[in-house]
């Protein structure tokens, strides 16, 4: 399988997981926010399949770009232009074979252009507390012996999971729900959770493909 | 001239605010951007872009009413070509009354920095004196 199959089939499996969990987004949305980030990242991601079967893109970068587009088009809020800016920071982070060196650059790319755009930090109950972890355990576990490109992603989705869980009791210093100061404690961070569940997709997709340690074809 | 692009969550917003300028401001180009792409509330990337590029003004102001409508411009302004996006400006400044003073000012022909600079002091105007 070549880097460009491998990074639509990493797509594929983060829309699915976009559709399976819409409901449960939704539901975190509701508690803090206004409800549609389950709804709208499923859409998003629905319009970034049809734009890649449109566009036929010929290498991982150009795939991740026809992401961003589509995301930053389609999702609505404020997700739609974060995780549309994640994606094209990844994107020219990506060079045409992917190393588990080259995806951790890629996940950093991502997390300075989501914390640039959103003006955020970690510990704000945002995106970055799950991206923000990810990006450092990918790093670490990109300079293992034996290192492969899922196994990155397989670190970044834990560290994003167990930053995703941490927002819990976190209030809520950006966006919507920090209106709602103290209230916004004892929800999870919508847009942590769904940091995690792309990068849990991410891993899974990766885990499935037949590769080498160097990911290549 | 001057023109002006307003970008609110809400179509009604962003198109009463437009009506606003146009009746004070006379001929200066305003275009309203309001919901999302589906006409919900939220912002739409892609009309604002759309909004931008449709002007005919050499310089352009863009007013954004909350949150994601900061998000969306910024992210349109970073996908223009570089000679565009140095004749835009984001405007920090309450939405109506803003939009307001840059509109009147550019109608007399001001320069984008002077109506900038009316629509931030409309942050600190007092209403109630």
């Amino acid at each position: 399988m070549s880097a460009t199959e491998s990074t639509l089939a990493v797509i594929k499996e983060m829309a699915a997981a976009m559709e399976e969990h819409r409901e449960h987004l939704t539901s975190l949305d509701a508690a803090i926010g206004d409800a549609d980030h389950g709804t709208n990242m499923n859409r998003g991601f629905k319009a970034a399949l049809e734009r890649l079967e449109e566009t036929e893109p010929a290498a991982p970068a150009e795939v991740l770009k026809a992401v961003s587009t589509a995301l930053i088009s389609k999702v609505g809020g404020s997700a739609g232009p974060l995780y549309g800016t994640a994606f094209l920071r990844a994107s020219t982070a990506l060079p045409e074979e992917v190393s588990p060196a080259a995806a951790a650059a890629a996940l950093e790319a991502a997390l300075s252009g989501v914390k640039q755009r959103g003006k955020a930090e970690a510990g704000e109950k945002t995106m970055v507390d799950a991206l923000e972890p990810a990006a450092t355990a990918a790093k670490e576990a990109a300079e293992e012996p034996g290192a492969t490109v899922g196994g990155v992603f397989r670190a970044a989705a834990e560290a994003a999971r167990e930053g995703a869980e941490a927002t819990v009791p976190l209030v809520a210093t950006k966006g919507r729900a920090s209106y709602l100061g103290e209230r916004s404690r004892g929800h999870q961070d919508p847009g942590a959770a769904s940091t995690h569940l792309l990068l849990d997709a991410a891993a899974r997709a990766l885990e499935q493909t037949p590769q080498g340690p160097k990911g290549g074809p | 001239m001057v023109g002006i692009v307003l970008v609110s969550h809400s179509r009604e917003v962003a198109q009463g605010t437009a009506d606003l300028v146009h009746g004070m401001a006379g001929e200066v180009e305003v275009a309203a951007v309001g919901g999302g792409s589906d006409g919900s509330l939220g912002t739409d990337p892609e009309g604002i872009r759309a909004a931008i590029e449709g002007l005919e003004a050499n310089e352009v102001l863009v007013f954004m009413d909350l949150g994601s409508a900061v998000l969306s411009a910024e992210t349109v302004l970073d996908m223009l070509e570089p000679e565009r996006r140095e004749v835009i400006r984001l405007v920090d400044a309450p939405f109506v009354e803003g939009a307001f003073a840059a509109g009147v000012t550019a109608s007399t022909g001001a320069s984008a920095g002077e109506c900038v600079e009316a629509a931030e002091e409309a942050r600190t105007v007092s209403k109630l004196h």
